[in-house]
């Protein structure tokens, strides 16, 4: 039987390794995103028609969230909760400021023009509103008591309208599922939670209401597809096409005919789980859900292990939020949600979700690593 | 805030945490297998019947491009059409060996290499079952001679297609613009799903400016495509609405007769109508044929254009940024008589040069020995520096630049035309501002003579001359007549207020009679241009100092003299009395105002009006 003596292991540790914990990375997760990136790279060159510059492209905005993400590793978490006001109030600040003055693209008006840089406040709400409301509610006693549920309601829900505005419904549900997190994982009442979805159920017709007409297509379409099939329902079929042909084990890589024949509209961003899952097949599907399911898995470890309340709410949203994006985004891939834009995360073409979530990553790996030196 | 002081139970609330993350953790478990199940429906389950969606017959929808709107001049002469031509295409996807494909429609058809590499350009950014274009514009020789091997070039095929022509070529190459192949940056901001068909966009002139209106909607048709992606049925069709026609105010006759009255000169010529402001000549010569922008110029075609010393392709009327020289003295005039800086029977000896106070620099006039004792009208007549020196000293440079900011120096005229260049005009502000210097007097007084930084484009110097001329109601020019929509609608182009400037009539009478003298006094600057005509030209002239040669010209002594002559300019209205045009002459290297630019504006007036006016039109 193979043993390793304690002393041993201190004696020779890893050069990597002690780069690594220097760094404050934590170093399974790390392996997990480098792992999905490289998926990412991979399906992306087929996605895009072989376009090496895509790739180049993409590889830039990995380094740079990769960046950020050491950055924020290092950062001690008690300067987020420290902060956690702060950076909130801003964010809704910039949010309300985009409304007013923001840039309209692509008929939404999302952006703020900082001059040298675009930037979507909205991608700063997803991480500073599970901070603020774990920050609030890890100030009290846990479980919550009703004045703190409803303050903390009101926190996410103002940012979440503010978001829906612009409008940018998939953002908005990233944000509000954010915040339904850290109250879920604070210890909220099953009697409350099971009201409230009471109470929600009977709201959607009012939701209906409130939808923008785009909105309500989306619904209308996920429901029967085959209703406008040239029209609204033909990013659907086109993408279950493309991936029921794929089979279980797909076409191969490059193989993907849909995408390549310009069947699949968007199919280097947000329907690009299309494309994996025609030229991987069923087994392809299922073993990158397992890889989604080993980063998850990480983080809720993270969460556990992490030592106080701010921390631990704090890291069980962000690691819920991933998932949702994940849901989200292969849901509607496969039909089974109506077409919200939201990407699949770290798969996708672009760089705006991946440096929030690769951020997202540093916060966890920074509540990780500085377990040891924190106050007891 | 009210806090409560109740002791946390860390234990308690680390219990708690760690049951929610285990329901969490089973519900992303059961979610995910909702995902793995609706996979397996669609991949197991349901793998035939989508794999033979996906292979078999398919409905692909394809745009149907737009027929470009048609660009007419005044009288309906057309200056921009689209003209069948027949393309040489492959279809990547289906040519078994591209490399080899190429080789021999290369040596059958002489393909120059170039063509041969912009084929590879293209084809890197389109889909490889889209038809790429080899030759544009093959001629009949060349399809008959590919007809007859057609059988042996799978994937090649002859398209016909519509191609944009300029039938006048140079003439109106600046202001009727060009269409080119819609390159990486404009696809980036252009709407996805109206061009989608479309490969020529706007790139300059009017081409550009009213890319909107010319484009037209693209309409979609469904077909039913087969494996190799040919097309096997139609299905239904939304037919493209055509791009509106647009009818210039231009009048090509009037363009050729300023163009050709240009000569050898590099030069602009800009025509308005009074009062209504429309541009009935907007020349910039040396032009170019746009044409090969359109099916795609050569590089060393284009890189002549662009390194030639005459610049043909910079737009000298709506660019061109000249001194205005003595033209500026009508509107200098002008001011001194609105401000009672002077008064038209004031006078002043003119010695050939002027001073300031305790400055021994000598201010020279162009004539060396002077005009003898000046009142207003012959300082503009016989264009008197010294006059407009010690004029330009009483007004001051704040109030010349007020004034003259009011005639729109300084200022885009808001034509519609896109790229306008808006000149200069001087002010302390400006000179503070863009040198973080402070304001000399000198500068003052060359300012009054139209040199220094002042700077006037043609189309702002004519849009002056038809401001003066409107009796002081401002005219803004504009190029588009009327815009006539795919069903027969019609509506005018866009028009702009004439705000009255509000001068004394008195005032303004002076300074017409100044500028009749110009053209038809005995001693005025311009008058070889007054004759066998009965009715009355105003004008001015006008000589600018060039003053530096440019940087990245070379020393070359012959060249260089020619440069550094003086511009020739002109600004003339006519009838003198109840004007109906406006004109303004630039010409490069000209030397002297009345010699050179005089005679193209008289040239422009007499075609227009005739050498005869009926009477009651005249006063």
């Amino acid at each position: 039987m193979k043993t390793e003596t304690r002393s041993e292991h201190f004696e020779k540790p890893s050069l990597l390794g002690t780069l690594l914990r220097k760094l404050h990375i934590d170093i399974p997760l790390f392996a997990g995103l480098l792992l999905m990136c490289g998926v990412s790279l991979i399906v992306l060159y087929s996605a895009s028609g072989q376009e090496v510059a895509a790739i180049y492209k993409q590889l830039v905005r990995m380094g740079v969230a990769f960046g950020l993400m050491t950055v924020l590793a290092h950062i001690n978490p008690n300067q987020f909760k420290r902060h956690s006001a702060l950076l909130f109030s801003v964010g809704v600040i910039l949010l309300i400021a985009v409304l007013v003055v923001g840039d309209v693209g692509k008929g939404a008006q999302r952006w703020l023009n900082l001059g040298v840089i675009r930037f979507q406040p909205s991608e700063m709400i997803k991480l500073t509103a599970p901070m603020m409301i774990a920050w609030y509610l890890s100030e009290y006693a846990l479980p919550p008591k009703l004045k703190q549920i409803v303050i903390a309601l009101v926190l996410i829900v103002v940012p979440t309208l503010l978001i829906a505005r612009q409008p940018d419904l998939g953002t908005s549900l990233l944000v509000a599922s954010s915040g339904a997190a850290v109250l879920f994982f604070a210890g909220l009442s099953w009697r409350f939670i099971v009201s409230t979805l009471v109470i929600l159920a009977s709201l959607t017709p009012v939701l209906w209401h409130f939808m923008r007409d785009y909105q309500r297509t989306r619904v209308m379409t996920l429901l029967n597809p085959e209703a406008d099939p040239m029209g609204s329902g033909y990013h659907i079929i086109q993408s279950k096409i493309a991936i029921g042909s794929g089979g279980v084990h797909g076409k191969g890589w490059l193989g993907s005919t849909q995408a390549n024949l310009d069947f699949l509209p968007e199919s280097s961003t947000d329907f690009i789980f299309a494309v994996f899952a025609e030229e991987f097949g069923l087994s392809g599907c299922v073993g990158l859900l397992i890889l989604y399911l080993m980063i998850i898995s990480r983080c809720l470890y993270i969460a556990v292990q992490a030592q106080d309340s701010y921390c631990r709410l704090l890291a069980g949203s962000l690691t819920f939020t991933f998932f949702v994006y994940v849901f989200v985004n292969i849901g509607m891939v496969i039909g089974i949600l109506p077409v919200v834009g939201v990407p699949l995360p770290l798969v996708s073409y672009g760089g705006t979700s991946m440096v929030t979530l690769m951020a997202g990553f540093g916060i966890l790996m920074s509540i990780h690593t500085h377990r040891k030196f924190l106050p007891t | 805030m009210y806090r409560q002081y109740t002791v946390k139970d860390t234990l308690a609330e680390n219990r708690v945490f760690l049951s929610r993350v285990v329901v969490v953790f089973v519900f992303i478990l059961l979610l995910t297998f909702a995902l793995v199940g609706r996979l397996v429906y669609l991949q197991i389950v349901g793998h035939e019947q989508y794999a033979s969606m996906a292979k078999d017959n398919r409905i692909r929808i394809e745009p149907l491009p737009p027929t470009r709107g048609i660009i007419y001049d005044r009288h309906g002469r057309v200056l921009a059409e689209n003209l069948p031509s027949y393309s040489l295409e492959l279809v990547p996807e289906q040519v078994k060996d591209l490399g080899e494909t190429l080789d021999r429609l290369q040596k059958l058809l002489n393909i120059p290499d170039e063509k041969i590499e912009q084929f590879h350009k293209q084809r890197k950014r389109r889909k490889s079952f889209s038809s790429t274009p080899l030759l544009l514009r093959m001629n009949d020789e060349d399809v008959a001679r590919f007809a007859s091997v057609r059988p042996y070039f799978q994937g090649v095929d002859i398209h016909a297609r519509l191609l944009r022509s300029y039938p006048y070529k140079e003439l109106t190459s600046h202001v009727v613009g060009y269409v080119g192949r819609i390159n990486e940056k404009e696809l980036k901001n252009l709407p996805e799903k109206e061009y989608r068909g479309t490969h020529h966009i706007g790139k300059i002139g009017i081409e550009k400016t009213y890319e909107q209106e010319l484009h037209g909607d693209t309409g979609y048709k469904e077909i039913e495509v087969n494996a190799q992606a040919r097309a096997v049925n139609s299905l239904s069709a939304d037919d493209p609405v055509p791009g509106n026609d647009i009818y210039l105010t231009l009048d090509v006759d009037l363009q050729r007769t300023a163009y050709e009255a240009l000569g050898d000169y590099n030069g602009a010529v800009v025509a308005m109508a009074v009062p209504q402001g429309d541009v009935l000549v907007f020349a910039s010569r040396p032009g170019f044929d746009p044409n090969p922008f359109v099916y795609g110029i050569s590089s060393k075609a284009y890189k002549a254009l662009r390194e030639s010393d005459d610049q043909p392709l910079f737009h000298r009327a709506l660019r061109g940024q000249y001194p205005p020289g003595s033209t500026v003295k009508p509107f200098v005039g002008l001011a001194g008589l609105e401000f009672q800086a002077t008064d038209f029977r004031h006078k002043l000896y003119c010695p050939g040069f002027y001073q300031l106070p305790n400055v021994s620099h000598k201010y020279r006039d162009w004539k060396k020995w002077g005009h003898g004792m000046v009142d207003l009208d012959v300082a503009i007549t016989q264009s008197c520096d010294v006059y407009f020196y010690d004029l330009a000293r009483t007004l001051g440079i704040d109030r010349m630049h007020e004034f003259l900011t009011r005639f729109g120096f300084g200022q885009k005229t808001g034509i519609d035309l896109v790229g306008e260049k808006a000149g200069l005009m001087p002010s302390r502000e400006w000179k503070k501002r863009r040198r973080n210097q402070p304001w000399y007097p000198g500068e003052t007084l060359i300012t009054g003579i139209g040199q220094g930084f002042t700077q006037v484009t043609p189309v702002q110097l004519a849009r002056a001359t038809a401001t003066l001329a409107n009796d002081g109601k401002v005219v803004t020019p504009f190029l588009v007549d009327k815009i006539s929509e795919a069903d027969g609608q019609e509506r005018t182009g866009p028009r702009h207020p004439s705000p009255d400037l509000n001068f004394k009539p008195r005032n303004m009478q002076d300074i017409l009679l100044a500028m009749i003298n110009v053209v038809h006094g005995a001693r005025g600057t311009a008058k070889r241009i007054g004759k066998d005509i009965d009715y009355q030209i105003a004008g001015k002239t006008g000589t600018a100092q060039v003053f530096t040669v440019k940087q990245e010209e070379k020393y070359n002594e012959d060249e260089i003299d020619f440069k550094l002559r003086d511009h020739a300019l002109f600004m003339a209205f006519a009838p003198a009395y109840h004007p109906q045009i406006a004109v303004a002459v630039i010409v490069e290297n000209g030397g002297h105002g009345g010699a050179v630019a005089a005679p193209i504006a008289g040239a422009i007036i007499k075609q227009y009006l005739g050498t005869h006016i009926a009477p009651g039109n005249e006063n």
